[in-house]
């Protein structure tokens, strides 16, 4: 595990002097209703230009395809046929353990107008499985506890937030790209283009390009007390934004109320902070093994073993100078 | 919509609410949170499946027989709620027995006149004394025993409609029918309740009307009306449709209801009383009021007693004037000049290329909106001018562009499907020259009637005696609150002249009050305006009666009375919604009682005094002539009392039920460009053997002119597609990700294929049916960020005779891998398929697939049918230059 972030996470490791509570986004794709909302919202927000060549890309109706420099939201849809959706159950069955106490689903949350009713009869068989299943998937930057694009940053562009979130300064940034490497997941990258429409005058040119882009966590809004785009525009609460413990706690009774319901393929990704990242500040729940949201199975940071590497690197420079200078020492005699 | 979250049974059918509806669709989620159960009843699996509980497969066009079978299911094993059926319904109502069922007739109901391809409904009334039924009180029979009571004739009618036909005809499973069927018995009764919500996916067929009208027959049996989570949610086209039909933009009715007058409808009275008859039971007895205080808020001053309230200065129809009758006049060159207001009928609308055509014979056109739409540019970058068909020098229509202001750029209101409407502010000034509606209409009014100002015509008299005084900003913007208190209404004289009124229970017929639509008054009670209420729910009970305002007196659920039982207790503590409370003497509860405040529930009405006072503590149906929830319409539809499954006339099945094909009173328009399928009527049906049903996704916006020009939204779907099933893939060679060609018996059309498992072939009637998608977005200009064959093109101008809307859902077509051809190629494509199909005009004289059906009509060539409002044909004139050969057939 990196020591690069201490016990009382990471932006007090970061040496900010402050009481926010880490904040971070719980993305839980059981009700997502895949409407892309959030992608537009944050392109609104960010002015980010569109990808792609506006053709359809083959995917289902996913034409976004991946997280880059331009695209801080993606959704993800995947059609699953019986056999598939069976697999992702038994899976997420060994993955969690029952036995959690079930309280009943839990009404809405910051709007909520609206109590939770009788819930003394609520139908808690088990689902047959059904035939086919489409499932939608809200990907972010995952804000990671021990980030890869920030330890490597040369110029110092990436820094960690007072909200514990991970923030690119574009007019720092130099371009170098190290950080594009660095990412387990695929999410930062260099901007090559910088207008929003394909109308718009290409001689202008964007200060942003050719910088290294991805989600800040809405900082800019964060800073006057707004919650990020992609969550407050999802009509679901799928994507809810606050204080990375609450989420936390949230998405694990979340996982509890479904499996109770027979929806043991409900699992937690990111939540865990002893994985390769230290866990993440977007926290997801999904209905399937990462892999087929795109999401790597076992994330690690690249710099994970850089203490480790130092210390060593440090012993075998101080066994160095050792021998140096018992050779000199050794050709005085 | 928030009542969606009450709901422990949510059946969604003809609609793709998740994606048509994202934002109302959270209270469909927060119901499955709390443990409900969602059933997705879809030609396709949308995205609303995928967050269901189950998605039932059907076939396009059949959901009678489905929701008719689930009618014979509870009937038949007596699971409907039967103290509620018998107190509020009209079940034990007699029916006259000059009465004939579809069962006995062949499909036909009494009363059909093939010459007209109409019914004279007279057959369809209660049996009784023609008085008391005036006054709501026909023959009863409360055991429901009698064979004339509505209850058996129901129970006849869907005698046949057995989970086996539903299988036959659907293409549902026996398994999903028993499902779909005991989860609705399952959450109905005391202590449950189940919600339809539909769409276009229902309207959009000709008899869609009656697909409604089933589940609202479902309901009532259920006792689903009227209590919290119950009821049909009508999810509308796109924003305040509810509003505008409410105060319409819609040629057939005024505000609050009131139909327009007909032409020869000349006596005031004589209007009132069709609309509402002073004995009659309930609120639309008070018709003349509500009419009256319309008339003063528009005419003011000049409507006098003596004047008949300026009745006169209303236009009257000649017959129906919905947009395709209109554009049936425009190839006709029977129309000058057309505003369009956020409308792009050239991708939009069905039979895209008649509605360009119908545009090239304007003499000028005005189109307001944000960007150049297809239908300002179809002059140089449309499908004809791309086929080499017409060149821009050819069309001699003047184009005026003018820039609209949007929603955030301008003050107004939202009326949503629950009746609650919201105001917003102007969050920004409009870019430009851009300007909102508003401005726009109150300046042209202001311009013409300056123009007419010293014209002594008495045409122009309606115009210059308008009220037209709203007070503007430093903008020239007009005060949208000054209108909302114009429709909310005013006293004008008495001791309380000038204040707004309180509800329309405070309108007079003396000309001492005004209000520009009766069943929003109160929404600007004291001077305030409620539909701006925004006290935020967490603030607030669960009925957030503080949340905008419901009309009508801001009452969240219509018919509420229904919620408690024929003594005036809830149905059950769960379900706990208004009810008598017999300490005050009052109806109370969380809801704004819709009922005489102090009627007692054992008040036997007075049946001598007509209107509220002869409402019995019973009769929670209280716009109802009779008190009653209507299982049998007697009056108000074209097509029939009761529900009945015809195929659409360009299907390939038989209809398994009745000799009758399609639905007998149908309309349409021959034209050579509005050619239809034979279907099973003819052999050329099998040249379209597949069916296409349309609909929108969430990445765009109808016709889109708010999402096809937005390059955010472009990227998200960028070009047009069909989705078709792996099976029909795999037997035609279609290529996921490749193009197809989708020919019908009006156009061709290529798109990009989705090969998905989300299509499923049904068995049906002996055969397998593939059924093939098509979002409607995409059209063809230079102008979008994204553009593409318009699926519109591709659909006939076919409309269900109730509501004059086209059948958009189930039509026939055929489909080849690969690009259409382009220029002449195409049309030679679409002509060479007619051919197959026997629809050559001039070799075939009856190509409108009618041929050999009953209710066929008259032959082309034949006398054309007089047209018809909505409403039931009353006073049409003859002689009157009708729409070319437009027929009910």
């Amino acid at each position: 595990m990196s020591l690069l972030a201490g016990p009382e996470g990471p932006s007090a490791e970061a040496g900010w002097d402050h009481d926010h509570e880490r904040k971070g986004f719980f993305t839980d794709t059981s009700i997502c209703i895949g409407c892309k909302a959030c992608e537009v919202a944050c392109k609104e927000w960010n002015r980010n230009p569109i990808d792609g060549n506006l053709e359809i890309l083959g995917s289902s109706y996913d034409n976004t395809g991946e997280l880059g420099a331009n695209t801080w939201r993606h959704v993800a849809f995947v059609e699953q046929g019986q056999e598939r959706i069976e697999e992702a159950r038994e899976s997420g069955r060994k993955l969690v353990s029952l036995g959690m106490p079930g309280i009943g689903p839990k009404s809405s949350g910051p709007r909520g107008a609206t109590p939770a009713g009788d819930l003394s009869d609520v139908d808690r068989t088990p689902p047959d499985t059904p035939e086919f299943r489409w499932l939608m998937s809200s990907d972010v930057c995952k804000h990671c506890t021990n980030a890869g694009c920030l330890d490597v940053c040369p110029t110092g562009a990436i820094f960690r937030s007072e909200y514990g979130s991970v923030v690119v300064q574009q007019d720092v940034c130099n371009g170098c790209g190290t950080c594009v490497s660095a990412c387990p997941f695929g999410v930062i990258e260099r901007r090559d283009d910088g207008t929003v429409s394909p109308f718009a005058v290409r001689e202008e040119e964007d200060p942003r390009r050719n910088t290294a882009s991805k989600c800040t966590l809405c900082y800019d809004r964060l800073v006057d007390g707004e919650q990020p785009a992609c969550s407050a525009t999802c009509p679901t609460q799928s994507i809810t934004f606050g204080d990375h413990p609450d989420l936390t706690a949230d998405a694990k009774q979340r996982v509890a109320d479904l499996h109770e319901r027979g929806m043991t393929e409900a699992r937690l990704y990111g939540a865990n902070p002893k994985d390769g990242v230290g866990g993440t500040g977007s926290v997801f729940l999904l209905l399937d093994e990462p892999e087929v949201y795109g999401l790597p199975p076992d994330p690690q940071v690249p710099t994970k073993s850089l203490p480790k590497l130092y210390a060593r690197t440090g012993l075998a420079a101080a066994g160095m100078v050792a021998a140096v200078a018992l050779s000199f020492l050794g050709a005085r005699r | 919509m928030q009542d969606f979250a009450n709901a422990d049974l949510i059946v969604i059918e003809g609609s793709n609410m998740a994606e048509a509806h994202p934002v109302a669709f959270q209270w469909v989620i927060e119901a499955r949170r709390r443990g409900s159960r969602v059933i997705h009843v879809d030609p396709r699996f949308t995205r609303t499946s995928a967050n269901a509980d189950r998605h039932i497969p059907i076939r396009t066009g059949t959901d009678i027989v489905l929701l008719g079978g689930v009618i014979r299911h509870v009937l038949e094993n007596e699971l409907y709620f039967t103290e509620y059926v018998q107190a509020y319904t009209n079940a034990s109502t007699l029916v006259s027995e000059a009465y004939g069922d579809p069962e006995d007739l062949g499909g036909l109901f009494s009363g059909y006149d093939p010459e007209t391809s109409t019914y004279d409904n007279s057959t369809w009334a209660y049996a009784g004394d023609p008085d008391a039924i005036a006054r709501g009180l026909p023959e009863r029979d409360e055991t429901l025993q009698h064979p004339r009571t509505v209850f058996q004739i129901l129970k006849r009618h869907y005698a046949r409609y057995t989970p086996e036909m539903v299988q036959e005809t659907c293409g549902i499973a026996p398994e999903d029918f028993e499902y779909l069927a005991s989860s609705i018995a399952e959450n109905s009764g005391r202590e449950k309740t189940t919600m339809f919500a539909y769409a276009l996916g229902w309207t959009q067929h000709q008899g869609g009307a009656q697909m409604i009208r089933t589940s609202g027959i479902l309901q009532l049996l259920m006792g689903n009306m009227g209590r919290p989570g119950g009821g049909i949610m009508a999810l509308r086209g796109h924003a305040t449709i509810q509003g505008s039909t409410d105060i319409p933009t819609l040629y057939h009715i005024l505000p609050g209801y009131l139909p327009m007058p007909k032409a020869g409808q000349d006596d005031f009275d004589e209007y009132t009383r069709l609309v509402g008859k002073k004995e009659q039971k309930g609120f639309w007895a008070n018709a003349d009021i509500y009419t009256i205080n319309l008339l003063k808020a528009w005419w003011g001053k000049h409507a006098t007693a003596e004047n008949d309230w300026r009745y006169h200065y209303l236009p009257r129809l000649t017959g129906a004037h919905g947009t395709y009758q209109t554009v049936m006049r425009m190839l006709e060159g029977g129309v000058d000049g057309y505003f369009l207001f956020g409308q792009n009928p050239a991708v939009g609308s069905a039979n895209g290329r008649m509605q360009r055509l119908g545009l090239t014979h304007l003499k000028w056109m005005v189109v307001r909106d944000f960007y150049m739409i297809e239908s300002a540019t179809f002059w140089k970058d449309g499908p004809e001018i791309e086929s080499g068909e017409l060149s821009p020098e050819q069309i001699g229509t003047e184009m005026f562009f003018l820039p609209a202001a949007n929603h955030t750029e301008k003050a107004g209101s939202f009326t949503q499907t629950q009746r609650m409407v919201q105001w917003r502010d102007q969050a920004v000034e409009p870019p430009g020259d851009a300007k909102s509606d508003l401005e726009f209409m109150y300046e042209l009014g202001r311009r013409v009637r300056e123009k007419l100002k010293d014209s002594s015509d008495p045409r122009d008299r309606p115009i210059l005696e308008l009220t037209w005084d709203y007070p503007v900003n430093e903008h020239g913007e007009p005060d949208a609150e000054a209108v909302l208190a114009e429709i909310n209404g005013r006293h004008i004289s008495g001791e309380r002249a000038g204040q707004p009124l309180a509800s329309f229970g405070e309108m007079k017929d003396d000309g001492s009050t005004s209000g520009g639509c009766w069943i929003y008054s109160g929404v600007y009670a004291g001077g305030i305006n409620r539909a701006r209420k925004r006290t935020p729910g967490q603030e607030q009970d669960e009925t957030a009666a503080e949340w905008g305002w419901a009309w009508p007196a801001n009452r969240r659920i219509l018919y509420n009375r229904a919620s408690a039982d024929p003594e005036g207790r809830p149905w059950s503590e769960r379900k706990k919604w208004v009810w008598w409370d017999e300490e005050s003497g009052t109806w109370t509860g969380k809801d704004v009682p819709d009922f005489p405040p102090t009627k007692r529930p054992d008040d036997p009405g007075d049946p001598g005094k007509g209107g509220v006072a002869a409402l019995a503590g019973t009769d929670a149906f209280t716009m109802q002539s009779d008190g009653r929830g209507w299982l049998f319409a007697p009056t108000g539809m074209v097509d029939g009392p009761l529900p009945t499954h015809y195929e659409s006339p360009e299907s390939n099945i038989p209809n398994p039920l009745y000799p009758q094909q399609s639905n007998p009173t149908r309309v349409t328009f021959q034209d050579e460009d509005n050619l239809s399928s034979p279907g099973a009527m003819g052999a050329g049906g099998e040249v379209y053997p597949y069916v296409f049903t349309t609909y929108r996704i969430t990445e765009h916006h109808t016709a889109g002119g708010m999402s096809r020009f937005l390059p955010y939204l472009s990227e998200l779907q960028p070009e047009m597609y069909c989705e078709v099933s792996p099976e029909l893939a795999e037997e035609l060679g279609l290529e996921p990700y490749g193009w197809a060609t989708i020919v019908s018996a009006r156009n061709a059309i290529e798109a990009k294929v989705l090969v998905t498992e989300r299509m499923t072939p049904l068995q049906v009637g002996g055969r397998t049916v593939h059924q093939i998608g098509l979002p409607f977005h995409w059209g063809r200009g230079e102008s979008a960020v994204v553009q593409g064959d318009g699926a519109n093109d591709l659909i006939g101008m076919n409309l269900d005779a109730n509501t004059q809307i086209q059948n958009s859902k189930n039509n026939s077509c055929t489909i080849l891998p690969g690009r259409r051809p382009r220029g002449a190629g195409r049309a030679e494509l679409v002509e060479e398929y007619r051919r197959r199909a026997g629809l050559i005009p001039a070799l075939h004289p009856q190509v409108d697939g009618a041929e050999g059906a009953p209710g066929a009509g008259p032959a082309a060539g034949g006398t054309p049918h007089e047209v018809r409002g909505p409403e039931e044909a009353t006073a049409v004139p003859t002689g009157e230059p009708s729409m070319k050969e437009m027929r009910n057939r």
